[in-house]
């Protein structure tokens, strides 16, 4: 089972030719991910590392049968990558690049509306189903297989999740990276409602961060139809405001946006939250009375 | 990137956002020139910093004569400006904008920012301008008007109307709100603004819409395609260690603490600042050395990192994905060597070629403090740096 990606999973790779698509293509077929081919425009017809390259994402599919892809095209054309996955029906697009414009992704968002493409990311660093594929760059070796969700706005943090989480004898289905940006595809409550359908999962870990209400909003979700416990974490309880923390998404604004009222929130929804970005997996098992 | 208000004003009064008359002096006698041409019997001088508060600070100033503004730019200019977004530090005044006074009749507020959760560009508007309007939001939200912009058709005219009834605007003083915000919506979405603020915008006593204070601030991924916006930055206003480190694509920010940290990932960096904080100890810096770091730029990490005299700790926290420990170790063996670092340093790292990485640190003959995870890497460097 699992969410989003399996062994099943046919993936082409949108920028395969470039050092950064070429390297993580292979490491997602090193995995065990069916990567199927890529696209590059302009280098339709040939081969890279025994793949083929198609001109478009729409003859990528019609030649493979692929249903998920993963971008890694330079910032400036990012977005338009993204809108042609979604032209073309592809049912996944997993946006790694980091440093989009935002106006490019409002656009690219306004696109998507109505199409039935689900966007996760920009700036993020993909997903990953525990023995059976990934799309983006998480490492696959420091995942196992077992029964916890993971969704988080941060790469390293999710590293973090995963290996706290093997600490204490815990595995996962499915990690989702959601992105550090303004504007992203895929939200906590999307990624919530995944693993609230997905029998295999029986907990989730949220890493959320300063910035928006993205977390808030996820905590009155959870607070009303989420049934799997949840242990949350924020970052940027020291940040100060008004500076951006690395993330274009990561910043105080205004006063909103802190991890305090995030915190709150999520332990007022029945979170069991961390306050120390160490305990993690700790809690996890607290949380399932283990 | 956020430019001064006199920039702002002129950016704005590109797109046709009425501003009012005013000129940017960098001496008491540029500024005296310039109130001469402006001419008038009000001139006033307004200290550009890039922070908010300017005006309970002491940084804006009414002027009834050119002697009276040549004394208060001598005043202003090379003042340290301190407001609640300042910091108690201050901030050093280097220009002032010298702007024509007006009369004004009511003050009001508008501004303009993307809103995450609908994925839309959002207008903020009330009627009550001129105050924090966050306080307003707090203790009259009923004040605050919000309309939500299509992106597939910019502000429809309905959508002008609401906001000018709404703001308690009427007959010629709506239409040219409805022009107002056409051109604040324009130049948002054309200079690739995360924020425009006018606060106040200002209905004079002759019914003109006037911005009389502006902020705007730039999506920074987006100055790639705004050659000429980029020429607006101001380092001055800029931490120097931290223009530094963008010179070599390291995402610095520097704290008042005195623990230096050196990270992999934005939220692993924050997150490394709170674990230091939860054991007692108080940051020195942000600092995400990114996925892909070399030892190169490891090395001008930690140059960076120890510039900061304050420093009397070092926390290295990486969680090795595609940037290899045994690459780390190499820059860090290296940055140390070469820089003669003589703070305590300890190193938890995890991931890729781990082992070797540990091995490489215990090899070197120089003195780290290894730890296997965060909880333990803090409450070592806290206690290092408490003996210091």
């Amino acid at each position: 089972m699992a969410v989003l990606l399996d062994k099943h999973t046919r993936l082409i790779v949108q920028g395969l030719t470039g050092r950064e698509g070429t390297f993580h293509a292979k490491a997602a077929a090193a995995y065990g991910t069916q990567v199927v081919g890529g696209v590059t425009p302009g280098k339709g017809g040939t081969t890279h590392e025994g793949w083929p390259v198609f001109n478009s994402v729409h003859d990528a599919i019609r030649e493979t049968g692929a249903d998920a892809t993963v971008i890694f095209v330079p910032p400036p054309f990012a977005a338009d990558a993204i809108m042609e996955a979604a032209d073309a029906d592809i049912p996944l697009a997993v946006c790694i690049t980091e440093g989009i414009p935002t106006n490019d992704m409002l656009k690219a968002l306004t696109f998507m509306d109505g199409r039935r493409t689900r966007l996760i990311g920009p700036n993020c660093p993909g997903i990953i189903t525990a023995g059976q594929a990934k799309a983006g760059i998480i490492p696959g070796h420091i995942c196992r297989e077992g029964r916890i969700g993971i969704v988080s706005k941060s790469g390293t943090l999710t590293y973090e999740a995963i290996h706290q989480l093997s600490k204490q004898g815990m595995g996962q289905t499915t990690c989702i990276g959601i992105g550090g940006d303004p504007l992203i595809g895929t939200s906590f409550i999307d990624a919530l409602r995944l693993f609230s359908a997905d029998a295999d999962t029986e907990a989730v870990i949220m890493i959320g961060e300063i910035g928006g209400t993205a977390e808030q909003e996820a905590a009155a979700f959870i607070a009303g139809e989420f049934r799997k416990p949840v242990v949350g974490f924020i970052a940027g309880q020291t940040a100060p405001p008004g500076r951006r923390m690395g993330h274009a998404g990561a910043i105080i604004a205004g006063g909103q946006g802190t991890a305090a009222e995030k915190m709150d929130a999520l332990a007022k929804a029945g979170v069991h939250v961390a306050k120390s970005p160490a305990d993690m997996g700790v809690k996890m098992r607290e949380a399932l009375g283990r | 990137m956020k430019i001064h208000e006199y920039q702002a004003k002129s950016v704005l009064a590109r797109y046709g956002v009425p501003v009012p008359r005013g000129e940017v002096a960098f001496s008491a006698a540029e500024a005296v020139d310039a109130a001469k041409r402006l001419g008038g019997k009000i001139a006033v001088v307004k200290a550009q910093i890039h922070a908010g508060g300017r005006g309970k600070g002491g940084g804006v100033k009414i002027a009834k004569s050119i002697d009276e503004v040549e004394q208060l730019a001598k005043q202003i200019i090379g003042m340290t400006l301190v407001t609640h977004q300042t910091g108690p530090e201050g901030r050093k005044v280097g220009r002032v904008l010298i702007e024509e006074g007006l009369e004004i009749d009511r003050e009001l507020y508008l501004s303009i920012l993307i809103d995450r959760a609908s994925a839309s560009p959002v207008i903020i508007a009330s009627a009550a301008g001129g105050m924090d309007i966050e306080e307003v939001a707090a203790k009259e939200p009923e004040k605050i008007l919000r309309e939500h912009i299509n992106p597939g058709t910019g502000i429809a005219p309905f959508q002008g109307r609401k906001l000018a009834f709404g703001m308690g605007l009427s007959g010629a003083a709506a239409n040219k709100l409805a022009a107002l915000l056409n051109a604040i919506y324009k130049a948002f979405i054309e200079t690739d603004a995360s924020m425009i603020e006018i606060n106040p915008l200002i209905l004079t006593k002759g019914g003109d819409l006037l911005a009389l204070d502006a902020k705007v601030s730039f999506d920074d991924n987006a100055l790639y395609r705004h050659p000429d916006l980029r020429e607006l930055r101001d380092i001055g206003e800029e931490d120097p260690l931290e223009v530094e480190a963008s010179k070599f694509s390291l995402n610095y920010i520097r704290l008042d603490g005195n623990i230096g940290c050196m990270v992999n990932g934005a939220g692993l960096a924050m997150a490394t600042m709170d674990i230091i904080k939860l054991a007692g100890g108080e940051p020195a810096n942000f600092l995400d050395v990114g996925g892909g770091a070399t030892a190169e730029q490891i090395k001008n990490a930690f140059r960076i990192l120890m510039a900061d005299k304050n420093v009397k700790a070092v926390l290295i926290n990486i969680f090795g994905g595609i940037l290899r420990c045994d690459v780390l170790a190499q820059g860090v063996i290296a940055a140390v060597t070469e820089l003669g670092v003589r703070v305590p340093i300890v190193v938890r790292m995890e991931g890729t070629n781990v082992e070797e990485g540990k091995r490489m640190l215990r090899e070197s003959g120089l003195s780290f403090t290894t730890a296997d995870s965060m909880g333990e890497a803090a409450e070592n460097v806290v206690s290092l740096a408490g003996k210091r």
